[in-house]
């Protein structure tokens, strides 16, 4: 096994389906000669050719639209957002247009599609890079959302959605590219979509979170342990379906949930997965779930960032009050 | 400093091959067609009117739903796709169901998909093509992306797309014919300027003399047919496919032509926007009209014949609203079924849920 960071597992994903199946093909702004911006695409060109690996014209829209018509050809098209903040301009194509494929054509076509893109807070980047749009494209229903929280995850994550026969996106935070390291296995491994990952167990307080936040909610955990609060953390790993048993399981043990995302209130996942808990769990729960998310303002500008995000200190606060309550 | 723009009209001088009294005006472009085709091409253009004909009625007793008028455009729509092999690949916009019909679609599924059943767009094997597209333009990226997998594949075949006069102004024109242009994949862009888009007429859509001449900006081969001459566009058609196989890549097709009837049957009313000096200016111009003087002219057609196709789309439109209403309702349980390869456990309790409701 070798130690990869998440970008790294993602890089040997790719390579690992490109191998697999000649009729994946990886192509986006920059992936060809450049190896992406990130390098997620590195060496792949060199490995694969330009006929599998390549540079597009510099439009979200056409890069979207494009996937369905080679979708139509047989192909398992793997295009890259370069920022997820650039999806509006691709809106359309991908939540108008492959996410209905399937539906509209009565199951006679499909769009295996996995659209990869960065996105996430923290790192100082300009306007319309750094959004939490997973709400956006969760709520198109044709579509499946994937987040993975470090290396391991991201590679199995990313391998079984460009294997899934519907389309993905599949996101990727930009902090977590190279923040650590992680035993990643050679060969090739799957995850199963729409299965949450309960990272922590515990038996006080549920804490529900995706993408960067499993690491506050994590650092929360360990800080809340020595005040005798045992937290348990579940992963959700795909937002889009969410994995309710796994939470409700956890809920009925716990009877306290705190739901946590970068996403603003008003955006990414946490108001339908709070409504579906109470549906399911009420008579479990013993206060109200409450929410750590950043507020409701445009994505912050990279001076108020680091306070504008939802921090480890946030989520200790509302886990105090849920067990207070 | 050299002005480009200015004798931009003469680069895109708009092909003809018959003119409005059906007599050749360009014999060294007559394409290479048998009597039997020429009369084929007659055929449909009958068939398709009456179509059209019947299908207002239908939509006007709720026996259809939504619907978009075809009369006027038939040169455009049957020239481009009788220029077509079974391989091809069409892209169609909401007004572009003959192409479908004469591309293997079956009546009554176009009947179906107007009448809003998914099974209108479960297209038969060997029927290349999408359902037709609502929103205008995405329709354009797609078939470049059809195109580019077809150049993959190496298969000789093209990808053939539609869009309107107001489909030029939208990105996504732009972007698939740049995207076709910029891998030089075998695609037909076929832009149908019927001068208005529902009700906005062309000179208000765009500055540009002709919408052919847009294909300059991205490198492509762009020509402007006399969209009521039937001659011209599939000549026209013929050699943007033929180019397109041999690997010269894509090509912007503009027809000029007219759509005598509204928008859709939803309640547009062209008499808001259009004077009936401009409808009857176009009617002279009329495909059929025009292609009937010609083989009159050569003895290939006759008041008979034509009467024959008209009771013959005639009963076979009967036949297929009659195949429509014996198709069995759709189902929410179906629709859920049909969103993904194997159902999520939330779609699986809603399953549970309609299964329920629809077993009452």
């Amino acid at each position: 096994m070798a130690q990869m960071t998440m970008i790294q597992a993602i890089t040997d994903a790719l390579r690992v389906e490109l191998k697999n199946d000649e009729n994946v093909l990886v192509f986006g702004e920059d992936v060809g000669q450049n190896g992406g911006v990130f390098r997620a695409t590195e060496g792949l060109q060199k490995e694969f050719g330009e006929d599998r690996v390549f540079d597009t014209p510099l439009a979200e829209s056409g890069i979207a639209g494009i996937s369905i018509g080679l979708a139509t050809q047989g192909f398992r098209p793997v295009p890259e957002i370069q920022f997820f903040g650039f999806v509006y301009e691709a809106m359309d194509a991908i939540s108008g247009q492959m996410a209905r494929l399937r539906y509209r054509s009565g199951n006679t076509m499909n769009a295996p599609i996995t659209i990869r893109s960065p996105f996430g807070g923290g790192v100082h980047t300009p306007e319309l890079h750094a959004d939490s749009l997973e709400g956006l494209v969760a709520q198109q229903p044709g579509l499946k959302v994937v987040i993975p929280s470090g290396p391991y995850d991201a590679k199995g994550l990313l391998i079984q959605s460009i294997r899934d026969n519907d389309p993905v996106v599949y996101l990727e935070h930009m902090k977590l590219y190279r923040s650590f390291r992680e035993e990643v296995p050679e060969e090739d491994y799957a995850i199963e979509l729409g299965k949450a990952n309960v990272v922590r167990e515990g038996n006080d307080v549920t804490l529900v979170a995706y993408g960067a936040m499993v690491h506050s909610a994590l650092k929360a955990a360990e800080e809340l342990e020595k005040d005798g609060i045992d937290a348990e953390v579940i992963d959700l790993r795909t937002v889009m379906p969410v994995d309710f048993d796994t939470i409700v399981k956890s809920v009925e043990k716990t009877n306290h949930m705190v739901m946590v995302q970068e996403a603003q209130r008003q955006a990414g996942m946490a108001s339908y997965i709070i409504s579906n808990v109470q549906e399911r769990a009420i008579l479990h729960l013993e206060a109200p779930i409450l929410t750590v998310a950043a507020p409701d303002t445009v994505y912050a500008f990279t001076q108020a960032e680091e306070v504008w995000l939802p921090n480890y200190q946030d989520i200790i606060e509302k886990v105090n009050q849920v067990i207070n309550y | 400093m050299k002005r480009t723009i200015e004798n931009i009209e003469e680069q895109f001088e708009t092909f003809q091959i018959l003119n409005e009294e059906g007599k050749v005006v360009n014999e060294e472009a007559m394409p290479e067609l048998s009597d039997e085709e020429l009369k084929e091409l007659m055929y449909r253009m009958v068939y398709t009117r009456i179509l059209d004909q019947r299908s207002i009625a239908l939509n006007r007793q709720g026996r259809l739903g939504f619907y978009a008028p075809t009369a006027g455009q038939e040169a455009s729509q049957l020239g481009t796709q009788f220029a077509l092999e079974k391989e091809d690949f069409i892209l169609p916009g909401y007004r572009d169901v003959p192409q479908l019909i004469w591309h293997g679609l079956p009546l009554y599924q176009a009947f179906l998909f107007s009448r809003g059943h998914y099974h209108g767009n479960q297209f038969p094997e060997g029927v290349n093509a999408l359902s037709p597209q609502i929103i205008i333009g995405a329709q354009y990226t797609q078939a470049a992306g059809v195109a580019i997998g077809m150049k993959k594949r190496g298969k000789k075949a093209v990808a053939i797309t539609y869009t309107g006069d107001g489909g030029t102004s939208q990105g996504d024109f732009y972007e698939g014919i740049n995207f076709a242009g910029a891998y030089g994949a075998p695609a037909i862009f076929v832009v149908q300027n019927n001068r208005f888009a529902i009700s906005v007429p062309v000179e208000k859509q765009t500055a540009a003399k002709t919408l052919a001449q847009k294909a300059v900006a991205a490198g492509i081969d762009g020509i402007q047919v006399d969209g009521m001459d039937i001659l011209a566009v599939y000549a026209a058609t013929k050699q943007a496919r033929e180019r397109a196989v041999n690997g010269e890549g894509p090509t912007l097709i503009e027809t000029l032509t007219y759509r005598y009837g509204p928008h859709t049957m939803a309640g547009d009313d062209p008499t808001r926007y259009r004077t009936e000096d401009m409808d009857s200016e176009w009617e002279k111009k009329d495909p059929i009209v025009r292609f009937r003087k010609f083989l009159e002219e050569k003895g290939l057609w006759s008041e008979e014949e034509e009467n024959e196709v008209i009771e013959k789309a005639k009963e076979e439109i009967k036949a297929a609203i009659k195949k429509t209403d014996e198709q069995p309702k759709q189902k929410v349980t179906e629709l859920i079924n049909n969103m993904y390869e194997t159902l999520p456990a939330h779609l699986e309790e809603q399953l549970e849920e309609y299964q329920a409701k629809e077993s009452k």
